[in-house]
């Protein structure tokens, strides 16, 4: 089944959820609402076999694209070895979307990733706790608007200044 | 006329001073910890292995913080990892020296970031520092001899393990 009917399956059942679709150099992305995201996960699972979460990443378009976040994960098929990306929204004010732990099991900690270093919250997640960044740790450091140098030091301005 | 050569020297004696004597020996085996944290400790292993050899120094790694003398901070020290190096620190029995070895070690390098230290005296206390990003084989051995030569002036090294006075690490 080609990417384009794997498409066209997605926008049959989801038709309102499918807000953009980019085919770029062979790959597909689509992007979905955020409310819609454990169905749709459990749908390309389940009916069109996608049955690995290679990645589950958080980007920050921070003052670039309103809304701020987007939530990436990179589905693959091993069997019939086919990749797809779907891209979830997420608003700075509202940082959160449900957890797709319950889907693919590797997502625990993917999950775990995306709140340590973006802070996107994920709901219903089992463990959501630091996985990288030491357990005492403030803020959320992959964030565009934390300070490269850490929020205790005075940001570097240049060997001139 | 000539003086009789002995036919063998174990009845001879020697004289030293307590200082040079424990001091000969401390410097003599310097065993550092098996202890790395980045490309810096690649190096080291080059350093300990047949091309450069440092156990024709007397200093062998050990696997243990209880049988080291030496810490060798070889690599980037982040935040997260500083529990960890101080509790082997602590873990290791007196007297006990710290190599900071590398630009990351010494600085924080090129990583001037949140996550990483910058310069690992800001946690232990530091004997010598060796640059280089990572240093070369040659590198470290010349700090590994620079701390001998530091072991070497210490004064009242013995005396202080029995409780007598303070060790001098600075003499006049």
């Amino acid at each position: 089944m080609s990417d384009q009917a794997i498409v066209e399956k997605l926008k049959a059942k989801f038709s309102s959820a499918v807000l953009d679709v980019v085919e770029h150099r062979g790959e597909t992305t689509v992007t979905i609402e955020k409310e819609r995201i454990v169905e749709v996960c459990t749908f390309m699972r389940d009916d069109l076999g996608y049955n690995f979460l290679c990645d589950l990443c958080g980007v920050d378009y921070l003052g670039k694209l309103t809304p701020r976040f987007m939530v990436v994960y990179n589905l693959y098929n091993i069997t019939t070895k086919q990749r797809i990306r779907i891209k979830v929204p997420v608003a700075e004010e509202n940082a959160n979307v449900d957890t797709v732990s319950t889907v693919w099991g590797t997502a625990n900690w993917h999950e775990r990733e995306c709140w340590d270093l973006m802070g996107i919250s994920f709901n219903g997640h089992p463990d959501l706790r630091r996985i990288l960044m030491p357990a005492d740790w403030e803020g959320h450091p992959l964030r565009k608007d934390y300070p490269l140098q850490g929020p205790d030091r005075e940001p570097y301005q240049g060997r001139l200044s | 006329m000539g003086i009789e050569q002995p036919k063998t020297l174990g009845s001879g004696f020697v004289v030293t001073s307590l200082d040079k004597l424990v001091n000969w020996s401390r410097a003599s085996s310097m065993w550092p910890l098996t202890f790395g944290l980045a490309c810096c400790a690649i190096e080291m292993m080059a350093t300990g292995a047949a091309r450069f050899d440092l156990d024709r120094m007397g200093i062998l790694f050990r696997a243990s913080p209880r049988q080291s003398d030496v810490l060798i901070i070889a690599g980037t020290v982040t935040k997260k990892m500083v529990p960890v190096i101080k509790v082997l620190y602590e873990q290791m029995p007196e007297p006990k020296y710290v190599i900071a070895m590398g630009a990351c070690a010494c600085s924080g390098g090129i990583f001037d970031t949140y996550s990483v230290v910058q310069g690992v005296d800001e946690e232990i206390p530091v004997d010598v520092y060796i640059p280089g990003c990572p240093p070369r084989p040659e590198g470290l051995l010349y700090g590994l001899m620079k701390l001998q030569e530091k072991i070497r002036a210490e004064r009242n090294t013995f005396g202080a393990v029995i409780g007598i006075g303070e060790v001098i690490h600075h003499p006049a």
